[in-house]
């Protein structure tokens, strides 16, 4: 971080919305563990705890707006501070959509009735959480430190939960063509798959926007990507 | 850091919205210097104003940017012991010239000062008085020449009507048009505003952050200023001095969203001393 400001009040106007978002961050990484933690051992209660925690986070994310909008009325941030506010502003949203995104895991716990639990499938999903979570815990503190070389070691990371999620994908195609009554428990799983796979692109997101805070301009370039799952679904000349 | 293997989107602006084109140099300077007698107070000044353009100066006091803004117009001339030294050019005229004709000179490159200056005379005397000292007209020229003038410093629909009350009759900010429309009526090819709005309401102000960026249509301009956010809204290209030397001089839009130089940063942001 630059110097203190000579208005002293702005730098902990600053402060404050750091705060704000690491607070925010945290409540994330834990939906994210919690639900896929319900999904793999069926507890539909822990299911409902993310659920409820949803609430907490949209309600976080319009703390962080209108603080944010507040200073840029109050102070009319330059440069650094006002790449800051922004930067605060755009990792509130990816943050809150995490969230929906591990709500919606936590939803599905109390849909998964069937015995069928294949463990090859399920140590898949949760390989899977433990790269993304990882990827958003280093992107965040990445975001407090102003950490560039590791935002971007984030940025580039994203490679391998994309292909998890590919091989993930053909696997369930599979057991719902040997056994359609298979078909419903892996539609959820694979929306599940999805959406560990989506709180992964946030966090890339998240990367390019610490990029934007310290460097003051856009990455213009294409994300390495691994996910091949329009080759796994999609029909060859529709 | 460089080491990062990524393409980035044009510098400050948003990747859609291309810089100006740069415009050709109407006022240029090369190694620039001035003394207050001993004290060196601008060191080694090389930019150019673009034809056209709005040039804001910013920095801390004493930084040299009112002294920048009295070397384009030889305002220093009137005080013993001031000298420039290095190269500043107004197209092809050499301005620091001893033998350039001063009047000629300010009649190219007019002044408006922090405080409404209007003379003590009427509102059309104070556009025609100018305009007298270089041209000879008929009374309906004159005329002609007032009211365009008086349009163009945005006054013309509040003061027709009064034209023989005195300037100082106005008010503040629309005695600082009149000596913007008082500039104008010379047909100037540069206008130097110096901290123009310091004294006016927020509303006089943005009448005159408006007349400036109609008057970039047909004037090249500069402007000093100590209002950060000003200089953000009517410029397009912005330099920034700090203890006589220029720091940083680029698009208004990178030195407002991602300046390049550590001290420009700190200073715009309020993190100064």
């Amino acid at each position: 971080m630059a110097s203190e400001h000579t208005a002293k009040a702005f730098d902990s106007d600053l402060q404050e919305l750091t705060r704000l978002v690491a607070e925010m961050g945290g409540l994330a990484e834990r939906m994210i563990v919690d639900s896929v933690d319900a999904l793999v051992r069926r507890d539909v209660a822990l299911g409902q705890k993310v659920v409820a925690a949803d609430a907490e986070i949209d309600n976080l994310q319009r703390v962080i707006e209108e603080r944010a909008v507040l200073t840029i009325a109050r102070r009319q941030p330059m440069a650094v501070d006002l790449r800051e506010i922004v930067g605060a502003m755009r990792v509130a949203t990816d943050l809150e959509r995490i969230g929906d995104l591990a709500k919606n895991i936590g939803k599905r716990v109390s849909a998964l009735e069937s015995d069928f639990h294949p463990l090859k499938l399920i140590r898949g999903l949760e390989h899977m959480t433990d790269l993304v979570q990882s990827q958003v815990k280093s992107v965040l503190d990445a975001y407090a430190a102003h950490d560039l070389p590791a935002a971007m070691t984030v940025w580039k990371g994203d490679e391998e939960v994309d292909a998890i999620c590919t091989s993930l994908f053909r696997e369930l195609l599979t057991y719902m063509m040997e056994d359609p009554r298979n078909i419903s428990f892996c539609i959820h799983l694979m929306f599940c798959a999805k959406n560990i796979e989506r709180i992964g692109d946030h966090a890339t997101n998240i990367a390019e926007t610490v990029f934007y805070m310290i460097e003051g301009q856009q990455i213009l370039d294409k994300r390495p990507k691994g996910d091949m799952t329009t080759f796994a679904t999609t029909v060859p000349g529709n | 850091m460089s080491d990062l293997s990524v393409s980035v989107s044009s510098a400050g602006g948003p990747a859609h919205s291309a810089p100006l084109p740069e415009a050709p140099a109407k006022v240029t300077a090369r190694n620039l210097n001035f003394y207050y007698g001993e004290h060196q107070a601008l060191k080694g000044i090389n930019l150019a104003l673009g034809t056209n353009r709005v040039t804001a100066f910013i920095g801390p006091s004493g930084c040299g940017k009112s002294t920048l803004l009295r070397i384009f117009n030889r305002m220093y001339d009137l005080y013993p012991g001031q000298r420039a030294t290095g190269q500043l050019m107004l197209d092809q005229t050499n301005v620091l010239d001893p033998k350039l004709d001063l009047n000629l000179l300010r009649a190219r490159v007019g002044m408006v000062f922090q405080k409404p200056t209007p003379f003590p005379m009427t509102i059309y005397e104070n556009i025609a008085f100018g305009i007298r000292l270089y041209e000879r007209i008929s009374k309906s020229e004159m005329d002609g020449r007032v009211e365009k003038a008086l349009r163009g410093g945005a006054l013309w629909n509040e003061v027709k009507d009064k034209l023989n009350a005195s300037g100082l009759s106005l008010s503040g900010g629309q005695q600082q048009r009149l000596c913007i429309a008082r500039t104008v009526a010379v047909r100037p090819e540069v206008i130097l505003f110096d901290e123009p709005c310091s004294a006016l309401d927020p509303i006089s102000t943005a009448k005159v952050e408006e007349l400036i960026h109609e008057l970039s249509e047909n004037y090249t301009i500069a402007i000093v200023t100590h209002n950060m956010q000003q200089a953000a809204r009517v410029s397009d290209k912005t330099a920034f001095m700090y203890l006589g030397e220029l720091v940083e001089f680029d698009d208004t839009n990178k030195i407002f969203t991602s300046p390049g130089d550590r001290r420009t940063q700190d200073y715009i942001t309020g993190r100064f001393g």
